[in-house]
């Protein structure tokens, strides 16, 4: 239960830290807050020769405004989402799913950034981002930088849009005006578990509609069907039979694939209730 | 090898340590500080929980280079200097709030950060705030009064 030996960097700006990564490339890892990696390193089911502490990199934690965009930095603690008022108040969403990623323990040393790039495919973070359109920033070496839409970045489980010299620096989220209603809804065993199937539902009253699910397969989904279906102003309940008419998700010793899908058809009807409750309540 | 410094319990530590020690082995290895238990080692059952700069964490999932200094208070520097018990503590012992005592540390130093964010909790919030740590033995009611009655004194 002890991590094989690994180098230890501890670059203090992003150039530095992007270089070590340009140079080492898949010989190294990012290690932020930790939660998902370190257990990994533990567990020897992975291991690196080298591993890249972003923790003190100057500027790469903290939130802020950039006119319709709330920019997360990517090591901004999980914790810090549940917090800070400028998030609830911006990003009202990134509050609610927090509180159901692990545990405050947790959440006090993870970060919005490793969650994005580990993209474990039942965890609550890719699916707001898909929800709600996010873009997620990646720089490397020579200040190269750019940006992916959320849906484009998470490929497979665990496997990112992100090559190997790349470092993931921010999630940009859009700020919604007018009148709008969010939800995140789960079905977990315990509270912290990763959820069996969850839904994330977003919706405005200038026709905005982003419905993703989580928990159902090797990636987290944006369900199409379902958003048309919101749009279109269907009941909730023919909005989730929508969302989820497609899924394949996985059997595995927590539940079945007919479980998932019956639990995710329930997880979305009660997040496009909640959200559309929420939306009409602000007009 | 890295040289590492840190705070612990008010004491300075300094060590050269390898970078894949963890704090929760650093902790008890290099300062002798054993209260501060390892169950799983892989970040489930939260018996080595500790603070870091104030914030409950999880000892064996951050190494010990990375709190390099910072300030760790551990289960032996949460009661007064005198030996004295702190409230928690106290709670726990009134609640029979356990039994063989191996996850206590953790549920103590986690009870302690989450009742000073949140002096006043309801019982939902407490449930929740203790699924981070596991115990085998006691059903956690006794948990669940130890934390209402700390809360309340």
């Amino acid at each position: 239960m002890k991590p094989a030996p690994f180098e230890y960097h501890a670059p203090e700006t992003l150039e530095e830290a992007c270089g070590l990564l340009g140079e080492h490339g898949d010989e190294a890892k990012v290690l932020a807050g930790g939660q998902s990696l370190v257990p990994m390193l533990a567990l020897r089911l992975t291991r690196f020769a080298h591993l890249v502490d972003v923790n003190s990199v100057r500027g790469f934690s903290g939130v802020r405004r950039e006119n319709g965009t709330l920019v997360v930095h990517a090591g901004t603690r999980q914790r810090v989402l549940e917090r800070d008022d400028e998030v609830g108040a911006a990003v009202p969403l990134l509050a609610r799913a927090a509180p159901l990623i692990g545990h405050f323990q947790i959440r006090n040393r993870g970060t919005v950034g490793g969650s994005l790039a580990h993209a474990d495919p039942a965890s609550e973070l890719p699916a707001v981002a898909i929800a709600l359109g996010a873009e997620l920033e990646l720089a490397r070496a020579g200040g190269a930088t750019r940006r992916v839409p959320a849906e484009a970045f998470f490929v497979g489980t665990w496997t990112t849009a992100a090559e190997a010299d790349e470092l993931l620096t921010a999630a940009r989220f859009p700020v919604r005006p007018g009148s709008c209603g969010f939800a995140i809804e789960e079905v977990a065993r315990r509270h912290g578990d990763f959820a069996l199937a969850g839904a994330v539902c977003a919706v405005s009253g200038d026709g905005m509609a982003g419905l993703a699910l989580f928990g159902v397969g090797s990636v987290p989904v944006r369900a199409a069907a379902g958003e048309d279906a919101l749009r279109a102003g269907a009941p909730a309940a023919d909005v989730a039979e929508a969302a989820t008419r497609d899924l394949d998700p996985p059997t595995d010793v927590h539940a079945s694939a007919a479980t998932r899908r019956q639990i995710a058809r329930h997880v979305v009807e009660r997040a496009v209730t909640r959200a559309r409750e929420e939306q009409r309540a602000a007009n | 090898m890295p040289q590492i410094e840190m705070t612990v319990n008010g004491e300075r530590r300094r060590a050269t340590v390898e970078a894949r020690l963890t704090l929760a082995d650093f902790l008890r290895d290099e300062c002798a500080l054993t209260g501060t238990h390892l169950g799983c080692e892989h970040g489930v059952c939260g018996a080595c929980t500790v603070l870091l700069d104030g914030d409950a964490v999880r000892s064996c999932l951050v190494f010990a280079v990375q709190a390099a200094g910072a300030h760790v208070t551990t289960i032996e520097g949460i009661g007064g200097e005198d030996g004295s018990l702190s409230a928690v503590q106290e709670a726990f012992r009134a609640e029979h709030g356990l039994q063989c005592g191996f996850c206590t540390p953790g549920f103590i130093v986690s009870v302690t950060a989450f009742l000073r964010d949140n002096p006043h909790p309801s019982d939902t919030e407490i449930r929740e705030a203790l699924s981070g740590n596991l115990c085998r033995c006691t059903g956690y009611q006794g948990i669940i009064r130890a934390v209402q009655r700390a809360a309340q004194s």
